[in-house]
């Protein structure tokens, strides 16, 4: 969908998506629906920063990510008053594969991963580094804005981050998850989800000068558990439920008649987007436009949180709300109002969910002040 | 704030780490068939908070959505991630299963104890080369500050073929403390010396 912001807003805006199908036998026996990023587009991007070192996909996408988020920030990277925060659910899972299974190099370990980006930039701090499923990114904004209020830190560089190989596709197709084609996010024809890779770079600073012209701030944030099934999520949405309930409750001025549009998790799984549509109903969002931009990107499990943050930045800055691409009908219970067109609406405050593996729920306010 | 409360449990030395776990279970009168599909990792971490919660009785003066768990590792899931290659690497022996590949995120071992002991509150999982014990410290003492959790469950829960580990403590806000009951001043130092004593 593209190497920096602009770019993937232009195709969202195009109503392009990064899902197509795929015949690719080193990472799944049959074909399967995907949102995967060329290893030419990597490398042609990559070369023009560094030459011989032998960095994973993951790592060039991450270097390539914070590169660019700091090109358009006055953050010094090499200061100890920065910290990196990674967000991964499984960092460089592809080199496991490569060994059959046996650990061979530190940098299968995620402090091995994260050293790697420390050194490249040359941060004095190690990495803090999250690995919570598919909450990982929520997660890691919300630890962030927390260092922050502490006063740590001056600046936080959270980068989220997950490739897709056989090691996901293989498992999500033993839980008969993923669709038999493009994902449809709250449709009563949903049948799954389609997996996505992909990196995201958001940069938290204290410095209110160096916001630009749109000045955005985390005003919430909590993190929840459904305490039901490790791989089903609650069937009332209650663990979701308490995560937006406390995320609303937690700035003064976050009320609901505040919030302007939800960014949800809208993975396609038929009891995902079920127990979302509970949860927003017992929070009586209802009636908020939502959407969901996994129809674009795909699932990008620890990336998630950051790509689709990004995006609902954008969409703050720019009062666009995006399209949830793949709804036709509702099919969930709650009646949810979710965006059919991509429209122009004035906006100031988003709330972002997400939803995972272990029935952890996450959820962060955005307030555009400005 | 506080009342950090750990139980040691000593292995002798070259134990087979299944038989480990299950003379725990057994010896802690643990009904929970649930435990036999978990993996190691999650055996670890639930064993060591079924230990935690009887000593502590959190559950009982806690809401549900009042209890955070916090824990950290070094190797994620990285027991689990390997079976679970070992599953798909051999075309000839192709077998990748639910049952294998849920356990591949390390956060199903905060799930399987929320799971057990119905906790909602706040969760995450942060992975460092070792015990980073001021973090967890301040990142726990926000969260207790902050009123977003009244009692947590903090510590290291380590797994892989190197070795595992195992260290688990409960903080609560002083104000819901019984009146007789042994407190420790909830600092980095007093979780630094508990954690070296082991």
């Amino acid at each position: 969908m593209g190497f920096d912001t602009r770019s993937n807003i232009q195709n969202l805006l195009n109503n392009s998506s990064g899902i197509q199908l795929h015949n690719d036998s080193s990472k799944s026996q049959i074909p399967f629906w995907a949102s995967l990023i060329r290893d030419s587009d990597i490398n042609a991007g990559f070369n023009e920063i560094q030459g011989d070192e032998d960095f994973s996909r993951l790592e060039k996408l991450m270097i390539l990510s914070i590169k660019d988020a700091l090109k358009n920030s006055d953050v010094e990277v090499t200061s100890p008053k920065t910290l990196i925060l990674l967000s991964s659910a499984k960092g460089n899972i592809d080199l496991l594969e490569k060994t059959s299974g046996k650990p061979k190099e530190n940098r299968v370990y995620l402090p091995g991963l994260g050293r790697v980006i420390q050194d490249f930039f040359k941060n004095p701090n190690t990495p803090l580094i999250i690995s919570n499923g598919c909450i990982s990114g929520v997660l890691s904004l919300i630890t962030a804005f927390r260092l922050m209020q502490a006063g740590v830190y001056d600046n936080i560089i959270v980068t989220g981050g997950d490739i897709i190989s056989e090691f996901t596709v293989s498992g999500f197709q033993s839980f008969k998850a993923l669709s038999d084609g493009p994902c449809k996010p709250f449709d009563k024809n949903r049948n799954g989800l389609n997996l996505g890779e992909g990196v995201a770079t958001i940069i938290l600073t204290a410095n209110k000068g160096s916001a630009g012209k749109h000045k955005i701030q985390i005003t919430g944030g909590a993190t929840s558990n459904d305490a039901n099934h490790i791989s089903g999520p609650s069937r009332t949405g209650d663990g979701l439920f308490i995560s937006v309930n406390k995320t609303i409750k937690e700035g003064k001025e976050n009320h609901i008649e505040n919030i302007d549009f939800i960014s949800a998790h809208g993975t396609a799984t038929v009891y995902n987007d079920e127990m979302e549509s509970l949860a927003f109903t017992t929070a009586k969002l209802e009636d908020k436009p939502i959407n969901s931009l996994k129809g674009y990107f795909g699932h990008t499990l620890g990336a998630a949180g950051l790509i689709e943050s990004v995006v609902s930045l954008q969409s703050l800055r720019d009062n666009v709300l995006f399209a949830s691409k793949g709804f036709e009908t509702i099919g969930v219970t709650g009646n949810l109002n979710v965006i059919e067109k991509t429209e122009k609406r004035e906006m100031e405050v988003c709330l972002k969910t997400a939803s995972g593996f272990g029935g952890c729920n996450a959820a962060i306010l955005f307030k555009k002040n400005g | 704030m506080i009342s950090p409360n750990q139980e040691k449990v000593r292995s002798e030395e070259d134990v087979d780490f299944p038989e480990f776990i299950k003379a725990l279970y057994q010896r802690y009168k643990i009904d929970y068939p649930k435990f036999y599909k978990m993996d190691n990792l999650c055996k670890l971490a639930f064993i060591s908070s079924e230990i935690l919660l009887k000593e502590t009785g959190l559950k009982q003066k806690y809401s549900d959505e009042a209890i955070g768990i916090v824990l950290c590792n070094s190797s994620a899931s990285i027991d689990s991630d390997c079976k679970h290659v070992e599953s798909f690497v051999d075309k000839a022996n192709y077998y990748p299963s639910p049952s294998i590949f849920v356990y591949t995120l390390p956060n199903i071992a905060i799930g399987e104890i929320c799971i057990r002991n119905s906790i909602k509150g706040e969760n995450a999982l942060f992975v460092f080369e070792k015990f980073e014990v001021e973090f967890s410290v301040n990142y726990l003492k926000n969260l207790l500050d902050t009123g977003k959790a009244e009692a947590c469950i903090g510590g290291w829960i380590e797994y892989s073929e190197e070795g595992f580990e195992s260290f688990l403590f409960s903080v609560e806000r002083k104000d819901k403390l019984e009146p007789n009951q042994a407190i420790v001043p909830f600092s980095t130092e007093e979780i630094r010396k508990l954690y070296l004593k082991n």
